[in-house]
């Protein structure tokens, strides 16, 4: 973690997926060591307000200002299924500015350094899961957006998960989750998305 | 830049894996071999229309891993990785289309070597057939980069492909295959073409990412 504080900021934001208004009037502020919750029904717009705070989609109103480096796990995996898992963890990290320690302590965080030589197609779901959450741990941005990151996971993998959720956000680290299964961050912001009036 | 570098690393490495990577190889050396059985023997009018038939077959093997360029990345949320971590569709692309150039480009060239002679060229059409793949190729992968962000994600998109991409490519086979005959201005113009749509390429195929995350 570099460079001025971690930030993150929702002022107003409404989100509109085709024809329909997903979410409106949506306004919170996170800072250094901060982690907020996304919880409601599914088809509520959790997926597609943390697609906004990555800056894939676009707000349909309001604003939203981001201070430090983005990492997002979501529904895929992006790791190259014919690749050994190190080394197509080892890419990421390379894009990510990172070298082989860091790809190692994300492996070992997530307890799946035993898979570094097994080609990514062979892995389970789960196991997919913790690679993707490997990466995130190695790829050392600020601000960390989780899309349902406990899919898939046996109740170790999510105690580790929320030790590293816990290690980052004392390293000054913003972590903005959705899902439906408690992730181990009881002291998280809540937001809870409802039907707009 | 190191980013970039790695960008290109890992196309050219999914473009060979496999042995895929040889596909647009065979296919250009199978209709340099197959072009003389239709024509029949004859040697003079081999080397007339040879030349012509190459570049054809050059811009079929550009268009050969159109489905392979952009849809498993953006299905796999590759490209979504790539935008969450600053990098532009444009940047993403122009490494997409050096990938797909250095995947087929060079191997072309050396390909043109024994088709030549199957063909029987003679060795000032080899030249300018040589000096025409290294200036064209270059747009034949722009275009098929172009043509494959634009048919992400849709049914057909192979079909499709070749619909939007051939008429494109026009400029680049008129250019190419008049350069064989000698003409020296014909050069110069498939250079322009070819400046156009590897200028032009990445800001459209950009675009085109941008519009298939919605």
């Amino acid at each position: 973690m570099n460079g001025p504080a971690a930030r993150l900021r929702f002022e107003r934001v409404a989100c509109l997926r085709g024809t329909r208004l997903l979410f409106e009037d949506l306004s919170f502020a996170l800072g250094p060591g901060e982690a907020a919750l996304v919880t409601g029904p599914n088809g509520i717009g959790k997926s597609s307000l943390l697609r906004i705070a990555a800056g894939l989609l676009d707000p349909a109103a309001g604003t939203v200002e981001r201070d430090g480096g983005v990492a997002l796990v979501n529904e895929t995996a992006a790791l190259d299924p014919q690749r050994p898992l190190g080394a197509a963890l080892a890419y990421w990290a390379r894009i990510d500015g990172q070298g082989a320690a860091e790809v190692e302590r994300g492996l070992a965080e997530m307890g799946i350094e035993g898979l570094a030589e097994v080609p990514v197609r062979m892995l389970s779901t789960g196991q997919r899961k913790r690679a993707a959450l490997a990466r995130l741990i190695a790829g050392g941005a600020d601000l960390w957006l989780l899309d349902e990151p406990g899919n898939g996971l046996d109740a170790e993998s999510l105690d580790r998960l929320s030790a590293a959720m816990a290690a980052h956000r004392a390293g000054g680290g913003i972590v903005l989750a959705a899902s439906h299964q408690p992730l181990g961050i009881s002291d998280a912001m809540p937001l809870r998305l409802g039907p707009p009036r | 830049m190191s980013a970039f570098v790695a960008l290109v690393r890992r196309d050219l490495a999914r473009a060979f894996a496999g042995g895929g990577g040889l596909l647009p190889l065979a296919f250009f050396l199978l209709v340099a071999t197959l072009f003389p059985f239709a024509i029949g023997p004859d040697g003079a009018l081999l080397a007339r229309a040879g030349g012509g038939a190459l570049w054809m077959a050059a811009l079929l093997a550009a268009l050969l891993p159109v489905d392979r360029l952009i849809a498993p990345d953006a299905e796999a949320g590759v490209l979504d990785q790539l935008a969450v971590r600053g990098f532009s569709e444009e940047a993403v692309c122009a490494a997409k289309i050096l990938a797909h150039w250095l995947s087929f480009g060079p191997l072309l060239m050396i390909a043109a070597l024994p088709a030549a002679a199957l063909l029987r060229l003679d060795a000032a059409t080899l030249v300018r057939l040589e000096a025409g793949l290294a200036i064209g190729t270059p747009g034949l992968a722009a275009l098929a980069l172009g043509t494959a962000a634009l048919t992400a994600g849709l049914r057909g998109a192979g079909a499709l492909s070749g619909l939007l991409m051939l008429p494109l490519a026009v400029p680049v086979l008129i250019f190419g295959a008049g350069a064989l005959g000698g003409n020296p201005g014909a050069l110069k113009l498939l250079a322009a073409a070819t400046l156009l749509l590897v200028a032009g390429a990445p800001f459209a195929a950009g675009a085109a990412l941008r519009a298939l995350r919605d």
